[in-house]
């Protein structure tokens, strides 16, 4: 059962606060769908910060390696050819390079790392609450099971109504296939 | 939201708006049928962009001696057109990377279309090397891959293998920078749209996006350290085109300058070009609201200061080269300045110099027309100032019996023409299947500097001033917002 009762906030502020009302009721808030990011979601939520900047500079440490050890390779050891009279070894002309491939690397780790870990694709067919929500509409869903009861719901709608939510609304993705 | 905003700046954004109006306003020039303006625009661009596909066929089947190179100017018209393409193609990164991390809230209204100029316009850049290598299909021979010559490596030392990476990683990091960025946006198109297929597209454009608070935070890091990273790149790239020239011996190209100045050029350039593009595509789209006077002047005022960058180094360059003692390098600016050519070089002065000095005056600085004017003035200049300083330097040898004459045969002046088209076609598909302007976050500026916030925030500061107390929650408001900045 993929069952949610979803509350619609119309107003960012509101929902920030709505977010802490929401906890201190108990409630677990499965997820927070906005149109843009809003600054304090992230504490307010409890989400840990993100480490993609680690993807970013592992990557560009691998970029960097490659980059001048390949050079280095190539020009001392596999075929030295002396160009305009400079050593075999020109460390300096190969920093150009080595930077580019370095940001090159770290970009493109990201890009990669960002599209995974949020499971973006080409194919996704993703639970789109409402289709507002990428609009003008903050979004907030609690997830509800077979095991909640009638006076769950009244319960969740109540905590809601409470926040100053705009509209409440129960999306069953069960109803979609 | 949370930071506290002078009501004197400017707003960013104009009328009376909400989030739900931001999105329609943004989102409407995809929707319906084209205007016949529009397939009018691309009618005529697609035509020339036609025409650059004939004349690089003619020049690959006849060879590349239907141009009008020779023995002594060897680079002329092709590579002029690379610079000049990569130069405006700096614009776009650098407006969404470096403001991003001056927190310059005015690049919201203009970085998306800014970044997909950049990207049309390396695009174009990148078709010159390429052609003038005579057979494009050998184009991969520039790569390190392993051959069955040895196999034998590029000369990672030069200057021309550098500009291959610097110029492969800019338009790949661009690429990816910009589209990340359009994924949010595509999905509020795609949860707007009404057809079926419409919907299927822009979600696998968006990439199934939805906005998730977690998505969103890494989507920030994203952004963040991606500016971080083309920071640097934006300024390597025109370095390492400047080096082509730099590391060579050729009086006029051999300067220790060049760096600093090829850069200050590329912005100048580019911000010219994007205040072209701008100006135009607010007017056509109705977009005035978001792009504002505010900010075509904050645009006008880097144009005011790169403009005087190059200006400077033109006369370093010239004073150094007569203080240098140096008989071929003062020959080779004497020759630019009062030689048979010196009218290229008096275009290149009164374009990039004198032009951009109006802008020293607020009242210049927001007239539309002046600035349009103004914006296709620079960009002849910037390209009569490649012109100058790649013929100008190389048509009078050393000996004056390898001096030569230069001027393009109609294969180059179409090939040249011919991206335009090229450029303009790319830019006008992206104006009418993608939105122009970064909805999200615009969005995310609107409570900090819309025209409501302004009016707000004057109405609140007012009653400080006058120790009006009484509305307590005001006061205990404002000081929230200064401690939360």
């Amino acid at each position: 059962m993929d069952k949610y009762v979803v509350g619609l906030y119309d107003d960012e502020e509101v929902l920030l606060s709505a977010i802490k009302k929401v906890k201190q009721a108990g409630f677990h808030i499965h997820e927070v769908v906005t149109p843009f990011p809003v600054h304090g979601l992230d504490d307010a939520l409890g989400h840990k910060q993100s480490r993609l900047h680690t993807v970013g500079f592992v990557g560009g440490a691998t970029g960097f390696t490659i980059a001048i050890s390949f050079m280095i390779w190539a020009s001392v050891s596999d075929w030295p050819i002396i160009y305009g009279g400079k050593p075999y070894l020109s460390l300096p002309s190969y920093i150009p390079i080595t930077f580019e491939l370095t940001v090159l690397f770290s970009a493109i780790s990201m890009v990669v790392a960002f599209f995974i870990r949020c499971g973006l694709s080409i194919f996704a067919t993703p639970k789109i609450y409402d289709e507002r929500t990428t609009d003008y509409l903050f979004g907030m869903a609690i997830k509800v099971t077979e095991e909640t009861t009638p006076d769950d719901y009244s319960r969740i709608n109540d905590t809601f109504t409470n926040t100053g939510v705009a509209e409440i609304k129960v999306r069953d993705f069960d109803e979609d296939k | 939201m949370g930071s506290y905003e002078s009501p004197i700046r400017e707003p960013l954004i104009l009328g009376d708006k909400d989030y739900k109006q931001i999105t329609t306003d943004i989102v409407r020039s995809t929707q319906g049928f084209p205007p016949l303006s529009w397939v009018i625009a691309i009618s005529i661009a697609g035509g020339i962009a036609a025409f650059y596909f004939f004349c690089v066929a003619w020049t690959v089947y006849y060879g590349i001696g239907v141009w009008n190179l020779n023995k002594t100017v060897g680079w002329a018209y092709d590579i002029t057109n690379f610079v000049w393409w990569v130069g405006i193609g700096h614009a776009g990164t650098l407006i969404s990377a470096v403001l991003l991390l001056f927190r310059q809230k005015w690049r919201t209204g203009i970085n998306r279309a800014a970044e997909a100029m950049t990207i049309f316009a390396v695009i174009c850049a990148a078709q010159f090397p390429g052609i003038h290598m005579g057979r494009p299909w050998m184009a991969f021979f520039i790569f390190p891959y392993p051959n069955s010559r040895g196999p034998l490596w590029p000369n990672f030392q030069s200057p021309l293998m550098w500009d291959v990476f610097a110029i492969s990683t800019y338009f790949t990091v661009s690429l990816l920078f910009w589209y990340s960025g359009l994924l949010p946006d595509f999905g509020t198109i795609r949860d707007r749209s009404k057809g079926k297929f419409r919907k299927l597209i822009y979600n696998a454009l968006s990439f199934g996006w939805r906005g998730e608070a977690k998505h969103w935070q890494r989507f920030e890091s994203l952004s963040l350290v991606l500016a971080g990273l083309s920071t640097p790149l934006v300024l390597s790239v025109h370095t390492i085109v400047s080096f082509d020239f730099a590391t060579s011996v050729i009086p006029g190209w051999h300067t220790t300058i060049f760096p600093p100045y090829f850069v200050a050029g590329a912005i100048f350039s580019g911000f010219a070009m994007v205040l072209t593009l701008m100006l135009i595509t607010r007017k056509v789209l109705k977009l005035e609201d978001y792009i504002t006077i505010a900010h075509i002047e904050a645009m006008n005022k880097i144009i005011l200061l790169t403009g005087s960058i190059v200006g400077i180094a033109y006369i370093t360059e010239l004073w150094t080269a007569w203080y240098s003692g140096f008989i071929y390098e003062w020959f080779a600016f004497y020759n630019r300045a009062l030689g048979p050519m010196a009218w290229a070089y008096y275009i290149m002065m009164t374009c990039n110099v004198i032009s951009p000095q109006f802008f020293w005056f607020k009242k210049l600085r927001r007239n539309l027309y002046l600035t349009f004017f103004l914006s296709i003035t620079v960009n002849i200049g910037m390209w009569f100032e490649r012109f100058v300083i790649i013929v100008t330097s190389l048509y009078r040898d050393y000996i004056p019996s390898s001096w030569a004459d230069y001027y393009p045969s109609w294969v180059e002046v179409g090939i040249y023409v011919g991206t335009i088209g090229l450029f303009f076609t790319l830019f006008l598909l992206f104006a009418r299947a993608f939105p122009v302007i970064a909805i999200a976050e615009v969005k995310s500026i609107l409570k900090s500097s819309g025209s409501a916030a302004r009016v707000k925030q004057k109405a609140k500061d007012d009653a400080v001033a006058k120790g009006g107390y009484a509305e307590g929650g005001d006061l205990a408001g404002a000081h929230h917002d200064v401690k939360n900045d």
